[in-house]
């Protein structure tokens, strides 16, 4: 099974920008706005996007929504640091991801 | 550990017998499946660590390029220089099997929207050098933070089969197992014991008999 996806890429309007001119689909949203960041994420999801990428700012606002793709296959959402520096968010999730599967940290 | 509530009979043993075989089975093809989800998923979240590190770093460096550039070029004129892309990324999802996880497998295909163009969306007139490097660079990562995506969502649904699985094993390890052992004693102990008396009670109406 084929499908063709599309890539989003969401978050702050500076953060974001660059990734237009690869032919990414930018989103923006605003960290202060969390109705409209869950709206965007919540549509990308429905259209064919396969991947989406959100800046760590902000995620922050809105884990449920991202919590809620975790199980689904697609679209796989991708936490990326935005550009006022990383949260660590995005590595918080991996080391959650290990502790609940191995049942401690084993990365450092 | 409590018995199961059955009736003493030989019935219910060859039952529980049958079962005690089925969940042993069951519970070492269990156990070799975590194992291997286990050992597969800890080369894939030390690559996801190491990948993840990796990019968050180069993205602050080109965000930081990139700050460089919107401070020398207006705002608006990046935006504008940026509006029309002159390449396409798009994505192919497959499904892979892995240990009965289900792991989307992604592909990127891109492509140029017009023949022989580069990254550079815009002329060079009126841009700067240093939105120049900025787009390089984050052209450079972007492979990566596509492997990422792909990656870190394999890790993710790994983790929540781990559990199950895990769940499962335990479950049988430590209750289903011993219940049924448990059960089966219980069961030849008392046919036993009723063998035992039955064999006394003949006795005893034996010596009845012959008095």
């Amino acid at each position: 099974m084929i499908i063709m996806r599309k890539i989003g890429v969401v978050g702050d309007k500076d953060s974001i920008l660059a990734f237009k001119a690869f032919g990414l689909d930018v989103f923006p949203a605003f960290a202060h706005q969390p109705e409209d960041s869950r709206k965007i994420v919540d549509r990308l999801a429905r259209e064919d996007y396969g991947l989406i990428f959100i800046t760590e700012q902000i995620a922050q606002t809105i884990t449920e929504t991202i919590d809620r793709y975790n199980k689904a296959i697609t679209p796989a959402i991708i936490l990326i640091p935005g550009n006022t520096g990383s949260l660590g968010v995005g590595m918080a999730r991996i080391r959650a991801n290990v502790e609940k599967a191995v049942g401690m940290n084993i990365l450092d | 550990m409590a018995k199961l509530n059955v009736n003493p009979n030989r019935m219910e043993l060859t039952k529980l017998k049958r079962r005690l075989v089925t969940a042993v089975r069951g519970h070492k093809l269990l156990k070799d499946k975590q194992d291997e989800l286990m050992r597969r998923f800890i080369d894939l979240v030390r690559h996801n660590n190491e990948l993840r590190k990796n990019v968050e770093a180069e993205l602050l460096a080109a965000y930081k390029a990139f700050a460089l550039a919107s401070a020398i070029v207006s705002s608006e004129f990046l935006e504008e220089a940026l509006l029309l892309p002159t390449r396409r990324v798009s994505l192919e999802v497959t499904t892979q099997n892995v240990m009965s996880v289900t792991v989307p497998k992604m592909e990127f295909k891109e492509e140029a929207l017009l023949q022989d163009a580069d990254i550079f969306p815009y002329g060079f007139l009126g841009t700067s050098d240093e939105a120049d490097r900025a787009l390089k660079t984050l052209y450079d990562i972007l492979p990566k933070l596509l492997e990422l995506g792909e990656v870190e969502k394999t890790c993710n649904l790994m983790t929540d089969e781990i559990e199950k699985t895990r769940r499962r094993v335990n479950a049988l390890e430590y209750m289903t197992i011993p219940q049924l052992k448990e059960t089966i004693k219980y069961i030849k102990m008392k046919l036993d014991e009723n063998e035992r008396s039955n064999l006394v009670r003949l006795i005893k109406v034996k010596t009845m008999i012959q008095a």
